[in-house]
């Protein structure tokens, strides 16, 4: 492993960034070779990506490729990044969503400054995944919210200044907690030692008291909370999602939510298992309330994205139960599960896209009958409408199941709840499909054109991955399992919460 | 061929991999012919297969076949491998069978449908789904088939989308289905949280010791499932409903195979039953009770494609019954008779709807017998052998159902027995008015017009269907049924307008299908007659069942009696019909309102699921999210832009104010430290 | 009698509060901003005294700074208040309050 002999890691944070950079001094009146730049850079990135998936040793549970670079000495913040199983499928989606989310809605205005800001987002949330360092994690944490405010504000539909300052605001809010937290755990972990902020270290020095270690883990999860977000503060999601311009919501469900769920996981849990143990009743319920919940909510929703924001609030809540269930099947299935729902929601999204183009509407009720003309597009639709549903053989399945029965060994009623949610997820998006696609045109639904090659090639990769998953998750779930088994079994050391027997591996079997 | 069982659903898939890629092109009838091929082929090796395995001795005949490893983590692990036991190869034969025929029988019926090849595409998939569902080696695996044919069965359903009806139909089955799937799904969570593993083999040999509880909690949450999958009480609802998929569809899915995948779960989980009676006992009610209440409803439907979708759901019931009974092999026996007759009766209501023009209203029909010799023969035949007539399949599945039924409890025989009387009449009322009586169809149905802007059950195919025969330019009946339109471009009859009024009979493609089936359906029962060795089935079954299964030990005499009394019973209901239907020559009689709604279920479920549901909704989403929830966010925002509209007062804008203000500020920090150094 | 450290710093106050002072009453930005060089020199000469009193030379390296400073807001303020008579003729401090809130 590690064969890569160039920082990899820190040249994928740091090309979208001199992207960016390279964007904002070119001409604005060349967007045709502003957007080509663009997608170029992103494409390298994803490319980089993938180059790290493949050179990603599946045995190792340790972080992969870490560079590290002093910065500021004084208050031991440094320049570490690194990777393993938990975010390596994090920054591939990433990777892979940003190109895709960049060539593939149009653009109405602006190219240029639309650009950068697209490149900046990216260098800011692959930064977040990689980064192990607390204080650069959270610079980055907080970067991403700069291109996001402006590209919902700048690009969104009507109602985008209310959202985009309900989107800043909103997480603001939480990452203030954040941020006294983490500086309080720097101080109070620093006492005869070196201070540091490098997050290997932090979660060794456990030298927390108990009532401390749990304000703290509030602190942290009210600003993951936020970003996922988690029932009841999730209410700024439906808004951005539907202002937000068709590549923000791509993003914004499939990346910018999972910064949520992945901090949950390397930050909260990791840094103070004990208390993660002790409020998980707490974490599970509201994730279950968020499954159903969400789910009730998107049924009776007029608007197609606010439709699928919704069941963003479910699906994610799908992903926190499976972290807080805290055994190897829950937390691995939740990290597949950041992976599949970026992939599924996103294509949603870059359909619900293509729809407005040629109807300019998202009102369920103005749409009837475009399976009629745009056969390829229900086609699709219909593939990612079922991967969303979690049907066996396509990616949303394993993730869920997995979540659904690590939950269910520990926390045995939640579980139960939570899969009534499944039952809901086929009734939301089954209802809307019939009601877009089904019944015969009317109006402007009569003759619209099919999905054009170019959408056809945007879709393409989206829908392989889908089927992919479903059907061979072997190769990412081997990738995930030893870091998840390796967290899950820390937290065991450190609490007296134990996993039952039939979640762990048995030699028995013959391996 | 044991070691390259793969193939078998490979080939169904790989159809559908070809059809996706290149069926557009291929175009009519190729992309047919590609299916069906597929299709067939996978019979073909599954015959093999079948004979290579009676060639082993019985305690060989259990074969594993390990593909790859599909989902592991820590302790969990489920391979994607496949079983081929006795259990399993006797669904696959008659799925592919069955299957391949009625891919032939579409080539005929879908003929010049603008949506021809997207039809077989579904239909492989289809057959690679319910594949799985059989050979899967894991209740995983048989859960990915499982909810692979809901999907199917949902696009097939909402074929015709264009119709609101059909699209509605598609969902609800779906969605029902899911309710079912909840149950499947916890059972197996418990299935891992118990035993470790999710395959057949590790859950049996684990079932003796696990808690009893437990087991019975499994065995139940599985029924669950097998009641959705399997269209029983409750989650029924959806089977009526989905006859507004084409015919073939109905035929494949919704009567051979699909629905009766419940059945083999409750078989795969025979040796759970066996371990929890009351268990057993609850399925058998269920099933008794849904035998006679479908039976019921079926007796008074005028659609000859819902009279048989209730009689689907009837006939399932039974199955159900053998399998509380712990008569696995008598429901095994009955689905593989059923599956013949069933597709049978199907297809030929098929060929009557494509010879009569899309009519469905048997009240509009009548006197086939004559324009249609083929399919009438044939369809009698499906009759009889679903009346329980002897020496026709449906006597003796039946028959051993209701000997086995008879021991578990005589209630539940005597239940039984009702329903098979209600078979033989509504079942005589069908062929009756469909095949013999007056040439009804010839009559303008002017004098019907009235009797169809009223208020009439879930789903009024029959009437939607004749509305193009209606119509003239602008006529006003035409509100609440526009989407007349779509069922005419969507039906394959688009295209035999010329034709005229006149039946005619169906194509070659489609009687083929119709005449194998129909002796398919005469000799099949003696694969298992109840004559010591000639219980082939029985013997053949019985390693999978071991002593999970119940064996009857009624002397022959009561064997005799009881047989003679379900001959008798059939011979009632069938003399009743005809004695009301060609002597009488009644077109209409014993119909109660309340049986043509079904008990009015649907509205019942309406009023105390659907609305309550609906209400909640909105009230989550237009109180609690909106009011509540963003009410706190914006009125934080509110008090803080208050706040901010009190302090800008302070800015006054004058440089002056400003100093004052540092001088007034600096003179009180330097007091305070002054203050605090103890200097005064 | 010598000249101690203590009339260095009362000087030095009695500079400030005339900066001071003047700042808060005059109108005129000239001379305000002439109140505040003022201000910007006592300090300048409390800093002198007690480097030399402390006999440190801390404070008087810090002068240069407080100089350098001092000569910077010059310029900047200079310009500043040039363009504002440009404008408009004979404004006070007093006209230009646009950042009331």
């Amino acid at each position: 492993m590690n064969d890569l002999d160039f920082p990899i890691l820190s040249a994928i944070v740091l090309l979208p960034a001199a992207a960016a950079a390279v964007v904002a001094l070119l001409p604005k009146n060349r967007p045709d070779v502003i957007r080509l730049v663009g997608f170029l850079a992103a494409l390298a990135v994803g490319v980089l990506t993938v180059v790290l998936a493949f050179a990603f040793d599946a045995g190792d549970a340790a972080y992969q490729f870490v560079s590290q670079h002093n910065w500021i000495e004084d208050l031991g913040v440094s320049w570490i990044v690194g990777v393993d199983g938990i975010s390596l499928f994090l920054v591939v989606l990433t990777g892979v969503l940003f190109p895709i989310a960049l060539i593939g809605p149009k653009v109405h205005r602006d190219v240029k400054s639309y650009t950068a800001w697209m490149l900046v987002l990216e260098a800011g949330c692959l930064g977040s995944f990689l980064s192990l360092d607390l204080f650069v994690f959270f610079l980055f944490f907080e970067v991403t919210l700069v291109p996001m405010y402006f590209i919902i504000g700048g690009w969104g539909y009507d109602n985008r200044v209310y959202a985009s300052i309900k989107f800043f605001l909103y997480t603001l809010f939480g990452s203030a907690f954040m941020l006294v937290g983490m500086l309080a755990l720097v101080y109070l972990s620093a006492k005869g030692k070196p201070v540091t902020f490098d997050v290997r270290e932090l979660a060794e020095r456990g030298t927390l008291a108990e009532s401390t270690a749990r304000w703290l883990f509030l602190a942290f999860t009210a600003a993951f909370a936020v970003k996922i977000p988690l029932f009841p503060v999730h209410t700024w999601l439906p808004d951005a999602h539907t202002e937000a311009p068709t590549a923000g919501s791509v993003i914004l469900a499939g990346v910018l939510l999972k910064l949520g769920t992945y901090g949950i996981l390397r930050f909260a849990v990791t840094l103070f298992p004990a208390a993660a143990v002790d409020l998980a009743p707490l974490l599970l319920t509201l994730a279950t309330i968020g499954i159903i919940y969400g789910a009730l909510v998107a049924t009776v929703q007029k608007d197609l994205k606010r439709l699928v924001a919704y069941s963003s609030v479910a699906h994610l809540g799908f992903i926190v139960l499976g972290t807080f269930a805290l055994t190897n099947q829950g937390v691995a299935g939740g990290v597949l599960q950041m992976v599949n729902h970026g992939l599924s929601t996103g294509a949603l999204f870059l359909l619900v896209g293509m729809i407005y183009e040629r109807r300019h509407t998202r009102q369920i009720s103005e749409l009837n009958g475009l399976q009629k003309s745009m056969p390829v597009m229900a086609a699709v639709f219909t593939v990612v409408m079922l991967s969303s549903v979690g049907l066996p053989g396509l990616n949303g399945f394993v993730g869920e199941f997995l979540i659904l029965i690590g939950t269910f060994i520990t926390h045995r009623w939640w579980a139960v709840v939570a899969t009534a949610g499944v039952i809901l997820a086929a009734l939301y998006l089954l209802w809307a499909y019939q009601r877009v696609f089904h019944g015969t045109p009317t109006g402007d639904n009569v003759g619209l054109p099919d999905m054009t090659w170019r959408e056809r090639a945007v879709m393409a990769p989206l829908v392989v991955l889908i089927v992919f998953l479903g059907v061979y998750p072997k190769p990412v779930l081997d990738r995930i399992n030893p870091s998840v088994e390796a967290l899950v079994s820390r937290i065991e050391k450190a609490t007296d919460h134990r996993q039952p027997a039939v979640a762990t591996r048995h030699e028995v079997d013959g391996e | 061929m044991l070691d390259n069982a793969f193939l078998i659903p490979l080939l169904p898939l790989l159809g559908f991999c070809v059809l996706v890629a290149a069926g557009k092109r291929a175009g009519e009838p190729a992309a047919g012919w590609i299916g069906a091929s597929a299709v067939g082929a996978s019979f073909l090796f599954t015959l093999v297969a079948f004979f290579e395995l009676l060639g082993r001795e019985q305690g060989a005949r259990s074969v594993g076949d390990h593909l790859f490893t599909w989902i592991e983590v820590g302790g969990f692990r489920v391979d994607a491998g496949l079983l081929l036991d006795p259990l399993s190869i006797t669904m696959a034969l008659f799925v592919t069978g069955v299957g391949f025929l009625i891919h032939v029988y579409s080539i005929g019926y879908m003929h010049g449908d603008e949506r021809f090849s997207k039809f077989f595409v579904y239909l492989n998939l289809f057959v690679f789904s319910m594949l799985m569902l059989i050979l899967g080696d894991s209740l995983l695996l048989t859960f990915l088939g499982w909810e692979g044919v809901g999907a199917c069965s949902y696009l097939l359903i909402s074929f015709w989308f264009e119709r609101e009806s059909a699209a509605s139909a598609g969902k609800k089955a779906f969605v029902v289905n899911r309710i079912g799937d909840f149950g499947f799904m916890i059972a197996m969570f418990l299935c891992f949280a118990t035993f470790g593993t999710l395959q057949y083999a590790g859950i049996i040999e684990g079932a003796e010791g696990a808690p009893h509880t437990t087991v019975t909690a499994i065995a139940l949450l599985l029924f669950v499932g097998a009641c959705g999958k399997s269209a029983q009480l409750p989650l029924f609802v959806w089977l009526p409903d989905a006859m507004e998929g084409p015919t073939p569809v109905s035929a494949l899915i919704h009567a051979a195979t699909m629905v009766t995948a419940g059945v083999y779960l409750m078989a795969r989980a025979a040796p759970l039953l066996a371990l929890t009676p009351d268990v057993g006992t609850t399925i058998a009610i269920v099933g008794a009770a849904t035998a006679l209440f479908a039976a019921t409803i079926a007796c008074a439907q005028d659609d000859i494609k819902r009279v048989l979708a209730y009689s689907t759901i009837s006939q399932l019931g039974y199955m159900f019954l053998a399998v509380g009974s712990g008569a696995y092999v008598a429901a095994i026996f009955h689905m593989v008779t059923h599956a013949f007759f069933k597709a049978l009766l199907f297809l030929g209501a098929g060929s009557v709807i494509h010879g009569l023009h899309d009519e469905q209203d048997m009240k509009r029909m009548g006197a086939l017998k004559k324009w249609m010799p083929v399919t009438s023969a044939t369809f009698v035949i499906g009759w009889l052998a679903i009346a329980g007539v002897p020496p026709f399949a449906g006597f003796w599945s039946k028959d051993d159902i209701l000997l086995n039924a008879y021991e578990k409890s005589p209630a539940l025989w005597a239940v039984g027995l009702l329903t098979a009387l209600l078979t033989a009449y509504y079942m005589s009322r069908q062929v009756f008015l469909v095949f013999w009586g007056e040439e009804r169809w010839r009559k303008a149905p002017v004098a019907d017009k009235l009797e169809l802007t009223e208020p009439e059950p879930v789903g009024d195919q029959a009437a939607v269907a004749v509305a193009p025969a209606l119509m003239g330019p602008g006529d006003q009946v035409a509100t609440g049924h526009g989407d007349h339109a779509a069922v005419a471009d969507g039906h394959p009859a688009a295209g035999h307008g010329a034709h005229g009024r006149e039946p005619h009979e169906s194509p070659w493609l489609m009687t083929g299908p119709l005449v194998v089936l129909a002796v398919l359906s005469v000799v099949a029962g003696f694969v298992n007659l109840p004559f010591g060795s000639w219980a082939r089935l029985e013997h053949w079954l019985e390693p999978v069942f071991e002593e999970s299964l119940h064996h009857v030990d009624a002397t022959s005499s009561t064997k005799l009696t009881l047989a003679l009394v379900a001959i008798a019973a059939a011979g009632a209901g069938l003399a009743f019909a005809y004695a009301t239907f060609m002597k009488a020559k009644r077109v209409d009689a014993y119909e109660p309102a309340i049986l043509k709604r079904a008990w009015g279920i649907d509205a019942i479920y309406a009023a105390v699921i659907v609305t309550p549901g609906r209400a909640l909704s909105a009230f989550l989403a237009y109180v609690v999210d909106a009011k509540v929830i963003d009410g706190v966010v914006n009125s934080l925002g509110t008090l803080v832009r208050g706040g901010g509209g009190v302090l800008r007062k302070v800015q006054t804008g004058y440089v002056r104010n400003y100093a004052l203000g540092v001088a007034f500020g600096a003179t009180l920090l330097l007091g305070w430290v002054v203050v605090r150094s103890g200097g005064v | 009698m010598s000249v101690g450290g203590e009339w260095y710093l009362t000087l030095a106050a009695a500079l400030f509060t005339i900066g001071a002072v003047g700042v808060l009453v005059r109108r005129n930005v000239l001379v305000m901003f002439m109140c505040v060089e003022l201000m910007l020199n006592a300090v300048n000469l409390t800093f002198v005294t007690f480097a030399r009193m402390l006999n440190d030379i801390g404070g008087q390296s810090l002068v240069f700074f407080v100089l350098v400073v001092a000569a910077a807001e010059v310029v900047v303020g200079l310009g500043i208040i040039v363009a504002i008579f440009r404008r408009r003729v004979g404004a006070t401090a007093d006209d230009l309050h646009l950042l009331k809130g």
